[in-house]
């Protein structure tokens, strides 16, 4: 078993946008170049040409179609398509830390990311069970569980130029749907996000209180109770078939510099 | 255990170095860094500085770094062996392989250019590959537009001068409601991407058009589940409603349209159709002020768009006029189209309703000055909130071209091109057709071809024929089966060149076109033509040269592989000649440099095509006394001019790179690039920012770079009279006719009003399902879906069939089910998905592999469980029993329409049932093996 800190002085985290999110994994393949060069061992692929492939990934896209139920007598509306990217949320009640029987899995004290010291990593698995989140994955060819590191190695970079001292997902997100930032400072850009946006925990009755949110889709298909379709946007100009021409001489004189009354 | 942490380095060394070059894993071309330790690529990520992508990168990107070290990289140039199609190879030194080309080539070259049908696929240096085909001689070439968008690139330019993706954007600032056609997840890539994530963080609307609701639709605030093929009809009735209620745009109609030139109303007149010009060729129309006729250009002028004139004894009337008389039509109304379209009629006008409450009653004013072409200043902007876009969801089918003019004109009635807020071209457009060449087809020996292949035609007399009035181009492109082919037809080429039909070629050159698989309609037709041999045992297509990076399908149909370099081992330049990466406030071009050096025994393809351009002293490639101008591509990059000053790249020019656009050769410009991040970007002032077309701030800036040698204002043809032209040959007018059997179909079709027709239905009968396509966004436009990661991501390839017929037939997910068309029949594992148009189905394209092909093993999922849908569409439609061939590609402009597909769907199975999607080829013997049994990559210590 191994211990929490009591608190951290700050709880760095992501905060996904599922409005926007397309689903392109652009986050995914940057996040596995990132720590295949980087923190620890490399994210290893196992029968990467055959029949069978599979890698280590420390986040990746699932998507879920959603059918919104009918509402009276009207047909149900369109079912819907959500990408959902998943990584550690670096839980402050993180249930794969005190499972561990080593110490190698920690959260950090100064900001709250969970790592897992691969050094001290007996493979033994025990914390990619606890997880509620399915977000941790053993590397077959290290041995060892790997992680969402936050990339504790760019956060702090002194190498890198400071605006690349984010995570490498929200740096390649296209569509902008991942932010990064201190979730603990209620005056952050991303708790201001999620005050504004009510994201959410994910699975929030285990229990581990995620430090990642999620921002929900905003609703979707509300045009046609939302606008009248008849007046004023779309009355006719006329009703009878000549009239068209006699609203357009009219609707002509009215533009600037269009009277026929200066004709010379 | 208490708390302990351990000391970590938190600022580890990232790389040795950063090498700035451009991406090429799809066909974006993003910015990329290259971070190298140890001289290897150890991590690719995307550059801030670049206006493709401003710092993202998406998956493919990211990916790259595989590509580099891919078990499918070619290693040498190859000689075949075996028969064709085999796979069995011998390889050969570069001089060997020069020979045998120069040793094909030369010979066609003194007897007969044509013989030669020089094409290239996913090419970015078509400006350099026309080149050399021009110089070659031969008629016969282009590139993949023709089976990919080009009706959208061609309706675009014909009606506005200019199109979406490469030549115009969403003005992301500014709109206010975005609205995608067919649009899947491609086209282009990043910035849709990030304009999306831009215009949704501001709360603005958008409404997604799309059968399929994945990927940039599944974030759409509004979804609209179309039936394929109806988007021209949907529009249409917009178009109405729209009309019906006045919501259009009077003031920018009048001004900066043809909406009231003058159009001959005679039906006797050999004019009929064409527009009253006066006697320097220009378009006329009524001066509201006077009511006399005025040339459209005048100043002062106010154009009347209700106009009509009476000129000896003929009636003319406005476009306008003829607009309404049309769109006005219930025809048009929601409720007449609704069923058709698959959308409730309320829906159409609701969305027209929001179309129309954004552009007007949320138009807003910029506080800018800015001089028209006729020399009337205005002291602002108006911008309306409204953009659109579009591609090949529209485009790839045989009535797509009028669909994606019907889609433009719905864009200008509202005022929203050009303007801010709705959409705004990228240099060098905006550009009037009539700035572009026509095409070129004459062919002598030993000579060069007479102009550039490929352009625009004005009417019958610049289609491609010869004297006997026969196709002078393999593919047909330019003839009066499809007059209009500005891309060619790829697609088209080994059919015929199989067929003998117009005539038979000698040798098949490609370029990075897998056309014996995923680029091909009836593949397994194709590959049989690729075979097939004549009553003398020797090839039907005697000669195939190919050049690919890769090990793909194509390679085991050539006799001779030319071994291309993957694209951090390269040079290239995207070009302002050719098909740039501007943006709308910028003109901006960019290269690739290695910046890693081939491990193989492999050459960039365009220094190869100088390399034997220069062994058979082409002109334009030597000079007089057969001495080579350019050593390699790198060389013709900076030390080509197209014109005095101008050459391939804009930036960097004159000795002391300080010159922009025009300017004479600097030897040190590539290093200008490289130092510069790889590309160059010139601003456009802010006053020429908007109503380019019209707007002489940008005319003259657009000279000033060499876009133009003078200015080219003009107006947007919402008539597009060179379709009349062809019309009216069809009635009996001029002396260029069509064939009899196409008289009908060029009058029905060839409406310069758009219009809405069903494609071609002939053999459907029973065919009753829609069956469409898509590329995941990790891997469109990609050149190597083989990629380690990428294929994690998608490795298989379910056809998706929506609830309704997922029950009907009694389907389960991971069932196998046959689906048929009058061409074919394939037995592919189904997954339901609901949110689907529920009479379409579709699967991921390209996905699925030949055994044997790009290093895999041959039992990867995507040679047992993955599919091709080509094997359903044939590059011609059924026998109508008349005896000629009738192309599946869209009548104007010879567009592939892929999208036509109509299918039966029935259950062969459980998942026990069968072991590998069908149809199932012999495994192709692999030039390169396969790849390891792991990968751990990480270069650095």
């Amino acid at each position: 078993m191994t211990e929490l800190p009591n608190a951290t002085d700050r709880k760095m985290g992501l905060v996904i946008d599922l409005d926007t999110c397309v689903g392109c994994h652009a986050c995914v393949i940057s996040c596995k170049g990132w720590n295949t060069e980087n923190y620890g061992a490399p994210l290893s692929d196992q029968d990467p040409y055959g029949s069978d492939p599979s890698g280590t990934f420390l986040n990746r896209v699932h998507s879920f179609e959603v059918q919104p139920s009918a509402c009276g007598s009207e047909p149900a509306p369109a079912a819907q398509l959500i990408h959902f990217p998943k990584s550690c949320l670096h839980c402050e009640d993180a249930p794969c830390v005190t499972v561990c029987p080593t110490g190698a899995s920690y959260k950090r004290v100064e900001d709250g990311i969970v790592l897992v010291n691969e050094s001290d990593c007996i493979g033994c698995g025990l914390c990619a069970w606890s997880c509620p989140y399915g977000a941790r994955e053993l590397d077959l060819a290290a041995g060892v569980m790997k992680k969402c590191t936050l990339c504790v190695d760019r956060i702090y970079n002194e190498n890198l130029p400071e605006e690349d001292r984010i995570p490498s997902c929200v740096r390649t997100c296209p569509a902008g749907a991942r932010h990064f930032g201190d979730l603990g400072d209620p005056d952050s850009d991303v708790s201001k996000l999620v005050a504004e946006r009510e994201g959410m925990d994910l699975m929030p009755e285990m229990g581990t209180k995620p430090v990642n949110k999620y921002l929900p889709p905003r609703p979707k298909d509300q045009m046609e109770d939302q606008i009248d379709i008849l007046a004023p946007l779309l009355a006719p100009v006329a009703e009878e078939a000549g009239g068209f021409l006699g609203w357009l001489d009219k609707a002509l004189d009215k533009l600037p510099g269009n009277s026929t009354e200066g004709a010379n | 255990m208490t708390h302990q942490q351990p000391i970590i380095d938190t600022s580890p060394k990232v790389s040795d170095e950063v090498r700035q070059t451009t991406c090429y894993m799809c066909a974006c071309r993003c910015g990329i860094n290259v971070h190298m330790k140890d001289g290897k690529v150890a991590y690719i990520e995307g550059n801030r500085d670049h206006p493709v992508n401003k710092g993202v990168l998406c998956a493919k990107g990211s990916a790259g770094i595989m590509q580099v070290n891919a078990p499918s990289r070619l290693k040498a140039p190859l000689k075949r062996v075996g028969p064709r199609g085999s796979g069995e190879f011998e390889e050969i030194s570069w001089d060997e392989a020069l020979e045998i080309a120069a040793s094909r080539l030369e010979p066609i070259r003194k007897d007969n250019p044509e013989k030669l049908a020089f094409f290239t696929g996913r090419d970015q240096s078509q400006s350099f590959t026309s080149f050399w085909a021009q110089n070659f001689g031969t008629c016969n070439y282009a590139a993949h537009g023709g089976f990919c968008s080009v009706n959208m690139a061609t309706a675009g330019i014909y009606t506005m001068g200019g199109a979406f993706w490469e030549f115009g954007q969403p003005d992301w600032d500014y709109t206010k409601l975005f609205m995608l056609f067919g649009v899947a997840e491609d086209h282009d890539s990043n910035p849709i991407k990030a304009g999306l994530g831009k215009i949704k963080a501001r709360g603005a609307k958008v409404i997604g058009v799309n059968p399929i609701r994945s990927g940039y639709n599944a974030i759409a605030d509004e979804w609209v589940g179309i039936t394929p093929g109806t988007d021209g009809l949907f529009i249409l009735s917009m178009v109405h409603c729209l009309m019906k209620a006045g919501k259009i745009d009077l003031e920018y109609l009048g001004q900066f349209t043809n909406a009231p030139v003058l159009v001959n109303q005679d039906p006797d007149s050999p004019d009929h159709g064409l527009f009253l010009r006066d006697d320097h060729g220009a378009p006329l129309v009524i001066n509201r002020k006077t009511g006399k006729l005025a040339p459209f250009d005048m100043h002062g002028v106010r154009p009347d768009l209700g106009g009509s004139f009476e000129l000896d004894g003929i009636t003319h009337v406005s476009v306008f006029q003829l607009m309404a008389q049309r769109y006005l039509s219930d025809d048009y109304a929601p409720e007449a189209v609704a069923e058709r379209c698959g959308i409730p009629a309320k829906r159409i006008r609701a969305i027209a309703a929001e179309l129309a409450r954004v552009a007007f009653d949320e138009a807003f004013e910029l506080d800018q000055e800015w001089t028209d072409f006729r020399g009337e200043k205005h002291d602002k902007m108006i911008g309306r909130p409204v953009a659109m876009h579009s591609m090949r969801g529209v485009s790839a089918h045989a009535n797509g071209f009028q669909t994606c003019r019907a889609l433009h004109v719905l864009q200008i009635i509202l005022g929203t091109v050009e303007v801010p807020g709705g959409f705004r071209f990228k240099p060098p457009y905006p550009k009037p057709v009539e700035a572009h060449p026509a095409p070129h087809c004459r062919v002598a020996p030993n000579k060069p071809l007479d102009g550039p292949h490929l352009g625009f035609v004005h009417g019958p007399e610049h289609l491609a024929l010869k004297n006997d009035g026969t196709a002078a181009r393999i593919d047909k492109a330019f003839t009066w089966e499809n007059p209009m082919s500005s891309h060619g037809l790829m697609h088209m080429v080994i059919s015929n060149a199989h067929a003998g039909d117009p005539y038979k070629i000698d040798t098949l050159f490609m370029y990075m076109a897998n056309m014996s698989w995923n680029s091909s309609m009836n593949t397994r037709g194709v590959m049989e033509m690729l075979t097939d041999k004549d009553e003398n045992g020797d090839y039907v297509i005697p000669n195939i040269i190919y050049s690919d990076a890769y090990s793909s399908e194509m390679v085991a149909y050539a006799d001779l592989v030319l071994p291309d370099t993957t694209y951090l081992e390269r040079h290239d330049c995207i070009s302002l000649l050719d098909r740039p990466i501007c943006e709308a406030d910028g003109a901006a071009d960019a290269i690739r440099w290695p910046v890693i050096e081939p491990d193989r025994d492999v050459r960039g393809f365009q220094t190869v095509l100088v390399q034997l351009a220069n062994k058979m002293k082409l002109p334009g490639f030597t000079d007089e006394n057969g001495n080579a101008k350019w050593q390699d591509y790198a060389d013709y990059i900076v030390n080509h001019e197209r014109k005095p000053g101008i050459g391939p790249l804009a930036g960097f020019r004159g000795k002391d790179g300080d010159k922009v656009g025009r300017g004479e050769v600097n030897p040190d410009q590539l290093d200008k690039y490289i130092e510069n991040g790889g590309f160059f970007v010139e601003h456009i002032p802010t006053e020429a920012s908007y109503y380019k077309p019209w707007n002489m701030a940008y005319q003259d800036w657009a000279v000033g770079m060499g876009i133009f040698d003078s200015p080219q204002p003009y107006l947007f043809q919402l008539y597009v009279e060179p379709m009349r032209k062809f019309q009216l040959a069809a009635e009996g007018h001029g002396e260029r006719q069509p064939p009899e059997h196409l008289r009908e179909r060029i009058k029905d079709t060839m409406d310069p009003l758009p219009i809405w027709y069903e494609t071609d239905q002939t053999g459907n009968e029973g065919y009753t399902v829609n069956a469409l396509t898509q590329r995941p966004m990790a891997m469109y436009h990609s050149w190597g879906t083989q990629n380690a990661w990428l294929r994690q991501l998608h490795g298989r390839n379910p056809l998706y069939v929506p609830t309704k017929l997922m029950r009907e037939n009694q389907l389960q997910d991971g069932d196998w089910a046959k689906v048929s068309s009058p061409h074919g029949e394939i037995t592919v594992p189904v997954m339901e998905m609901a949110a689907l148009n529920d009479n379409t189905v579709w699967t991921w394209n390209a996905i699925g592999k030949r055994k044997g092909a790009w290093a895999l093993e041959e039992d990867a999922p995507e040679a047992t469980k993955g599919f091709l849908l080509n094997h359903l569409i044939h590059e011609l439609l059924p026998s109508k029993g008349d005896g000629m061939r009738w192309a599946n590609s869209d009548p104007i402009t010879g567009q592939a329409a892929w999208f036509d597909l109509k299918v039966k769907i029935e259950k062969a199975g459980t998942p026990a049932d069968l072991e590998e999607s069908q149809p199932v080829f012999s495994a192709i013997k692999s030039p390169v093996g396969t790849g390891p049994e792991e990968l751990k990559w990480k270069v650095g210590k």
